[in-house]
């Protein structure tokens, strides 16, 4: 372990990453002490005299957006909301479809079979009419974006995983292990996932771009995170028709975004490279 | 034979389904391995003497492969007829298995020290911090010198010799009765081959093991094992003490492969071959599965199965063996 994490230190993008990272997470959990409005307040001198939004400037760092409010103040408090999206919505999605494409790789048969057309099914069906299904059941709220999210995401993961799991039990050290007298648990926990977690990595911090993206999309259906929170995706989707007249409430949160995919995607390959034990004494 | 073998295989025949329909590798194979003594199971390749071997070790995924019939007695107990649960226990513990490929059978996550402990934890629940002065132990056993600092080495720093060290260690770490060794040194250079079997020499005495061992080189049983089991397309041809079938086989098979060995090459002449190539498995008809390539079949050969049947001091399956 203290390998990794002297291999991890010695790449200094995948450091730079996980230092902007550790920026937008204090941002967003100080919010209320960093953020200086309140993000829901709409200001009378938030908008022009004839009533468009205010450019970045001294009073609001950030400008405003169409309803006055102060966007530097939003977009702090968007980051705890896109955030918790991020990790919790694309961590179950990685969880749940690293758990089903490496049973379905491992015991393939009925059991494998059943799982693998099950990801068929659900590719097949358009996410964004699951997710107004869903929001119609339910009411839209933070639970159902994520929900919806995972049920969306894990497809992708478990069909690689699947594919690499059925590839990796051909291998001679598998037959080994159970000529040791390990267990198929033992053989699954021990011997295959450990193979796989370069490739769990990747779409884990990768699927972090994506499930901001798909929030944003939600949201502007709204089917997302209800206003007035506010999130990144749906201040994007907010302010899309102002885009010619003001440009900064589509490109600082886009920017914003855009530097948290790019950190997390910088994180993972770092962590990817610092735990393959083949890197060990390199680089 | 005796009743104390350790392993006594009998009638064991294995077939697989494949698309074409069910396909019989392994047909009547019968042998006994005392303890303690070393048998060799010798054949060209694709003749099923490794399905043997993972039919011991019940390692076959089923379906498709299949035991049709047959009984593996292990010390008394029918393991053809084990659960998985049964298996498990047994694996490891009481039968260890050295396999061909020492680069690929090594998991390249896991440091040596947690693979060599691997059966400690599996079979007798202890924990890395008790399990490692015994790995240490063992690691000395097989021959590797610096065996602290190699513990915390990977697979990929190894040196395929190392390799085959390590996988014998894990293979003999919970002091097993049996050994299989399925062709240890195919993959290696020949001055380790030397060492290899060397060691696996050294150990047999020293752990008082059983050991089967699978090769098709002739050198090698001829130097470790008292016994030889000669197999051909999925039977058991000649089988007898090593030094007197070497001396004088019977079976036309093992008299070709004896001759084409160079070994036995005389100077200036062209190394004798055995023409033709082994039947697939679902390609062999009735009679001997040899009588094509044989140059002593008889009409009866290509019509019935011979039986193996005792023949001077050991027993050959032919219809017209050689003098």
């Amino acid at each position: 372990m203290g390998d990794t994490w002297k291999r991890f230190r010695g790449d200094r993008l995948a450091m730079a990453g996980l230092v902007i990272i550790a920026i937008f997470a204090l941002a967003a959990i100080f919010a209320p002490v960093i953020a200086p409005y309140n993000p829901s307040e709409q200001f009378f001198d938030g908008l022009t005299l004839e009533g468009s939004p205010l450019p970045p400037g001294w009073r609001f760092w950030f400008g405003t957006d169409t309803n006055g409010r102060d966007q530097f103040s939003r977009l702090l408090y968007g980051a705890q909301t896109s955030l918790l999206i991020g990790i919790v919505a694309n961590g179950i999605a990685v969880a749940v479809g690293t758990a089903l494409g490496l049973v379905a790789g491992y015991v393939r048969g009925w059991t494998g079979a059943s799982i693998m057309r099950l990801t068929d099914l659900m590719m097949a069906f358009p996410p964004l009419l699951l997710a107004i299904a869903l929001a119609a059941i339910l009411k839209p709220g933070l639970n159902i974006v994520i929900l919806v999210i995972a049920l969306v995401n894990w497809v992708q993961i478990a069909r690689v995983i699947y594919t690499e799991t059925v590839a990796l039990s051909e291998r001679d050290y598998i037959e080994a292990a159970r000529a040791l007298g390990a267990g198929n648990g033992r053989i699954l926990l021990r011997h295959l996932l450990p193979h796989l977690i370069p490739t769990v990595i990747v779409y884990a911090t990768l699927g972090i771009a994506t499930t901001v993206l798909l929030e944003a999309m939600l949201s502007f259906l709204g089917r997302g995170v209800q206003p007035p929170t506010p999130a990144w995706g749906m201040m994007i989707f907010e302010s899309q028709s102002y885009f010619l007249n003001a440009p900064w409430l589509v490109f600082i949160p886009g920017a914003a975004i855009l530097i948290l995919a790019l950190a997390f995607n910088l994180v993972g390959d770092g962590l990817r490279d610092a735990l393959d034990p083949t890197q060990r004494g390199r680089g | 034979m005796t009743t104390d073998s350790l392993l006594r295989i009998e009638g064991l025949t294995v077939g697989f389904n494949t698309e074409h329909g069910p396909v019989r590798v392994v047909e009547d194979v019968s042998f006994d391995l005392p303890a303690g003594h070393t048998l060799g199971l010798v054949g060209e390749s694709g003749c099923g003497k490794s399905v043997t071997a993972q039919t011991i070790m019940r390692l076959l995924p089923s379906p498709p492969a299949r035991i049709e019939a047959g009984r593996i007695l292990f010390a008394g107990d029918d393991i053809a007829a084990a659960s998985l649960k049964q298996m498990q226990k047994i694996r490891g513990d009481r039968i260890g298995m050295v396999f061909q490929e020492p680069m690929t059978s090594l998991n390249p996550t896991l440091r040596i020290g947690e693979q060599i402990a691997e059966p400690l934890r599996l079979h007798r629940g202890m924990r890395r911090a008790e399990a490692e002065a015994r790995v240490i132990d063992v690691l000395k056993q097989v021959g590797i010198g610096n065996a602290e600092r190699r513990l915390l080495q990977y697979p990929h720093e190894l040196s395929g010799g190392l390799r085959q060290r390590v996988m014998i260690a894990m293979a003999i770490i919970c002091k097993p009765q049996l050994l299989i060794a399925d062709e240890p040194t195919t993959a290696l250079d020949v001055t380790i081959q030397a060492q290899i079997m060397e060691l696996l020499r050294g150990l047999q005495k020293e752990l008082n093991l059983a050991v089967l061992l699978i090769t098709h080189d002739l050198g090698m049983v001829a130097e470790m094992c008292e016994t030889i089991a000669v197999m051909y397309a999925g039977r058991i041809v000649e089988t007898g003490r090593t030094a007197e079938v070497f001396a004088r086989p019977h079976h036309p098979y093992t008299f070709g492969l004896l001759n084409s060995s160079p070994r036995r090459a005389k100077k200036g002449q062209r190394l004798p071959s055995i023409p033709g190539i082994v039947p697939p498995p679902g390609a062999r008809g009735t009679g001997c599965s040899f009588a094509a390539r044989c140059p002593q079949a008889l009409e009866r050969c290509r019509i019935e199965t011979p039986p193996l049947l005792p023949m001077g001091s050991d027993a050959a399956a032919c219809w017209n063996p050689m003098p």
